[in-house]
């Protein structure tokens, strides 16, 4: 990763500029100068610019952004820290994370809220945090909400905890009406859980592994949806993973509930398939569903049931992923292979067109958490993320910029290749 | 591997003979067949041991009992081959303990079956003697053992193999010695 | 000769003709059980590490007897899961163990999937004795064993497997073998003994057990383990026996013998009665001793090919 300091002006040739708040690409020149967009047409001569790139055949694109990443920061530094998290968000062409609080101590004060803004205030990449529905996210107290918002965190979130006490979320949405930030509950029964260890369905059966069925998700998100109608509350579905969430998702939308949603890359890219080969870095919560499953996603990516493509980053050492399923933990690494993922499965495949795609991970997102993201119009910060939509390449483990290696996709071949960004008066290439 | 025919060592009937002259040898040697047993090695020493038993009952009138070996278990060189050699079952129906042992096989070229072959009749218990019958000697041995009864000594080349045929196994008698050309 | 398999992780990818390579071995192997000196030199220099992550008796001991009888060097490594701290990685203390230069190891562990991940690290034969509720493939074997013993052939037999399906590794391999060699499988138990879609792999079920026993020509009786009560899936052992134990009062209803097995050991009186365990048709004691011969065949098959 090699990063520049442009001090005056850049100049961007030729390339396909993406902009996803007008529905349209177009080719032209992009020049800026001092952190801002000065000029975006046809033929900008070189002479205007001491730094001039040819992007011929790539396209420039907004910065992306992540509501959902685990940056391990503080409490957590041996798998992930602020600074080696947002490298890692870079590569992946993301300029703006969001980070959840199952940290040590949790994000749930605003001590804590206030160290992470301090912590990624050098950075390129703008981490903004989600801060704990419960203190100690222990599903017992409610944390200070509103003051919480005022500090800076974006949504609230209990994280890898499910709020089981339906008092306890009821309150929670109950807050969102006066901090107007989300709520977000991991959507997971515990007793239906029980032991699971990955999805319960025919491969898990085969493979004698303990299963977590899909209800247990199903059924935790038709609560939540049901409190969130009932309090008129500010609801976010994390990492949904079932044909049966994305529908009861759809059906709340319809019925006009205050309901945003996301999905991850692998559970758009990958089954529980992959578990035939009881690697741990396949074990992730939610865990990877069927093909049916997968498929639902993508069919709720393409019609609006799901708001954004989210990495659910979580870098783990890999003590405890080259380690027996049961003590493994769950997640995997998520930043660098997410638009590679989604454009060898989404665009590729023919699913959603670039432009679908580029709406998921800019401006859609960033409506679900009220994040200013600048157009890609003359006098606005220029934030950019330059792709490729043509290459195709093997993700390794050279292209791993996070501290943590726990990836399934090492050795896999992707379509679409983050190229570069501009950042905060910094071209990065890699 | 394939095979280039040298020579017939012997036909059905050179082998018939041989094997009444065989009998009639142990007969005399163990003078009579009180305590005395036939153990045919896997594979063609089982069927080579069946006819001489056969003879030697039509010559002294009564049975006398057969074992069958499989070596495969007691090899020390069955880790060098490309092919893990596949375990018969041995059948040693009858007490070994003071009986005189007449281990028969086809051919002995190194002398590794037939000491294989001697520490696995050990495991079964305390013999008085342990013989050895073979149809073919044809040299090269690599350890101190030396057959009782031969039907043939038959000088070989290193490169040459000793291709024994016997009706139960190969649907006909009959003795090659053949070269082995890659 | 050689297996298409390089280690016994399970049954589920095992072609009909590896098992049949490994039983014709397993029939050989047995005929030196009955020998006055019940030991061959085969495996002379090869080391077999055994690790037991979970408190077994019998398959430790038989795979401890086979290893000797077949003159191999043996070395134990004995440690209750719990004892493998959270977060050490089952890898290292794998790769300790290996510095040692095992060319075998046995290895029973409570997950799913720990026998597979040993096989990625180690330079070793690796058999499987159990991992978790996922596999059991020596078991299984002893009980093919012991079915072709008795009754010749495995191709069409009539095999109902009674009990705890769902948590059962010794079930989910005798399916897959069974499979592969032609049998038609009938599963028996209560709906939450039973894994998601269980028909899926070639099986069918019933929650009755005499339909159960009316259908088989063989039954599998497994064990049931006394913590499930506690867990909600079934209310009480006592009703668990009155609806699903094998009892004399079940079986003297059928016309015809039904061939008896269970993997041990038994609970007598809860998921079968003595006397039946004890009875002429029981080949439970055979098990056991083809337990010992299947796995000096294994060893043979997968270290003497190394």
């Amino acid at each position: 990763m090699e990063k520049k300091a442009i001090k005056t002006a850049i100049l961007f040739k030729g390339a396909q500029i993406v902009d996803p708040f007008n529905d349209r690409i177009i080719e032209a020149d992009l020049l800026v100068e001092n952190g801002k967009i000065k000029k975006i047409k046809k033929a900008i001569p070189e002479s205007e610019s001491k730094e001039v790139v040819n992007l011929k055949g790539f396209h420039i694109t907004p910065g992306f952004i992540d509501l959902h990443v685990h940056f391990r920061e503080p409490g957590y530094e041996n798998s992930e820290t602020i600074e080696t998290g947002c490298r890692a968000a870079l590569a992946g062409g993301f300029t703006q994370v969001c980070c959840m609080p199952n940290t040590k101590p949790a994000i749930d004060n605003r001590e804590t809220v206030r160290f992470i803004f301090e912590k990624s205030e050098d950075e390129l990449v703008n981490v903004y945090p989600i801060a704990a529905i419960s203190k100690d996210r222990k599903g017992e107290e409610l944390t200070e909400m509103a003051e919480l918002a005022d500090a800076g965190a974006v949504a609230f979130s209990d994280d890898g905890s499910p709020v089981v006490n339906g008092q306890m979320m009821r309150n929670a949405l109950e807050y969102s009406k006066i901090t107007g930030r989300p709520v977000i509950n991991h959507a997971e029964d515990p007793s239906l859980k029980a032991d699971g260890l990955m999805n319960e369905g025919r491969v898990s059966t085969q493979l004698g592994i303990p299963g977590n069925p899909p209800i247990a998700e199903e059924i935790m998100i038709a609560r939540d949806l049901i409190i969130a109608e009932f309090v008129n509350g500010r609801i976010h579905i994390p990492h949904v993973s079932t044909a049966g969430s994305v529908e009861l998702i759809r059906r709340a939308k319809a019925k006009g509930i205050a309901v945003t949603a996301e999905a991850t890359p692998h559970h758009f890219s990958l089954t529980d398939e992959y578990m035939r080969s009881f690697d741990a870095n396949g074990k992730v919560a939610p865990p990877l569903r069927t093909e049916k499953d997968r498929q639902a996603i993508i069919e709720g990516l393409k019609d609006g049931t799901i708001d954004a493509i989210v990495t659910d980053h979580a870098p783990h050492v890999i003590d405890t992923k080259e380690t027996s399923l049961d003590l493994a933990s769950f997640g995997m690494i998520g930043l660098e292979t997410a638009f590679s993922l989604a454009m060898t499965h989404l665009v590729h495949t023919g699913k959603l067109t670039l432009m679908e795609l580029i709406k998921l991970l800019t401006i859609k997102p960033a409506k679900v958490m009220n994040l200013h993201l600048p157009p890609l119009k003359v006098g606005e910060v220029a934030n950019l993320t330059i792709i490729n939509t043509r290459e195709w390449w093997v993700f390794g483990r050279q292209n791993i910029y996070s501290k943590s290696f726990n990836s399934p996709f090492i050795g896999n071949e992707f379509n679409g290749r983050v190229k570069g960004l501009y950042a905060k008066g910094h071209y990065i290439t890699f | 591997m394939n095979f280039k025919t040298r020579s017939q060592l012997m036909d059905e009937t050179a082998l018939r003979r041989t094997i009444t002259r065989l009998a009639h040898e142990i007969i005399e040697r163990c003078k009579g067949i009180d305590d005395v047993a036939i153990i045919g090695i896997r594979t063609r020493g089982e069927f080579l041991a069946k006819r001489i038993a056969k003879k030697i009952e039509e010559v002294e009138g009564k049975p006398i009992p057969v074992g069958v070996l499989d070596t495969v278990m007691y090899r020390d060189d069955y880790r060098m081959k490309k092919q893990l050699p596949a375990t018969e079952i041995t059948e040693i129906p009858f007490d070994v303990d003071d009986k005189i042992l007449v281990l028969v096989d086809d051919v002995i070229y190194t002398g590794r079956t037939i000491r294989a072959a001697m520490d696995a009749l050990m495991d079964f218990g305390r013999p008085s003697a342990i013989q050895l019958a073979v149809l073919i000697d044809r040299g090269h041995r690599e350890l101190p053992i030396k057959a009782d009864y031969i039907g043939k000594s038959v000088p070989t080349a290193r490169n040459e193999e000793v291709k024994v045929h016997m009706k139960e196994f190969d649907g006909r008698d009959e003795i090659l010695l053949v070269e082995v050309t890659e | 000769m050689n297996l298409r398999i390089k280690h016994l992780l399970g049954l589920e990818n095992v072609s009909r003709e590896d098992i049949n390579t490994i039983l014709d071995t397993a029939f050989s192997f047995r005929e030196v059980l009955d020998r006055p000196i019940k030991k061959v030199p085969t495996l002379k220099g090869v080391t077999v590490a055994n690790l037991f992550f979970e408190n077994s008796t019998r398959t430790r001991i038989s795979f401890e007897l086979a290893e000797k009888r077949l003159s191999a060097d043996t070395v134990n490594f004995s440690a209750s899961g719990s004892s493998l701290a959270k977060g050490e990685s089952l890898r290292d203390t794998i790769q300790n163990l290996f510095a040692m230069k095992m060319d075998v190891v046995v290895m029973r562990h409570p997950t799913p999937g720990s026998v597979k991940l040993l096989s990625r690290f180690v330079d070793a034969v690796v058999i499987n004795a159990g991992d978790g509720t996922h596999e059991h493939p020596t078991q299984a074997l002893l009980d093919i064993m012991s079915m072709k013993e008795k009754l010749g052939s495995i191709e069409g037999l009539n095999v109902a497997i009674i009990g705890d399906i769902r948590h059962s590794r010794v079930a989910l391999s005798n399916i897959y073998g069974l499979k592969t060699m032609g049998a038609n499988v009938l599963l028996c138990g209560p709906p939450t003994f039973m894994p998601y879609d269980v028909e899926s792999l070639g099986v069918k079920v019933t929650y009755d057990l005499d339909e159960a026993l009316a259908f088989a020509d063989v039954i599998n009786v497994l064990r049931i383990q006394r913590e499930r009560q506690g867990k909600g899936l079934i209310p009480s052992m006592r009703e668990y026996r009155n609806v699903y134990g094998v009892t004399q009062q079940r079986l003297s209803k059928l016309k015809r013998p039904i061939t008896i097995m269970h993997p041990g050991p038994i609970n007598r009186g809860v998921e079968i009665d003595t006397d039946m365990a004890d009875s002429e048709h029981s080949i439970i004691l055979h098990q056991v001793l083809n337990g010992v011969a299947v796995r000096m065949s294994i060893l043979y098959l997968l270290a003497g090919g190394r």
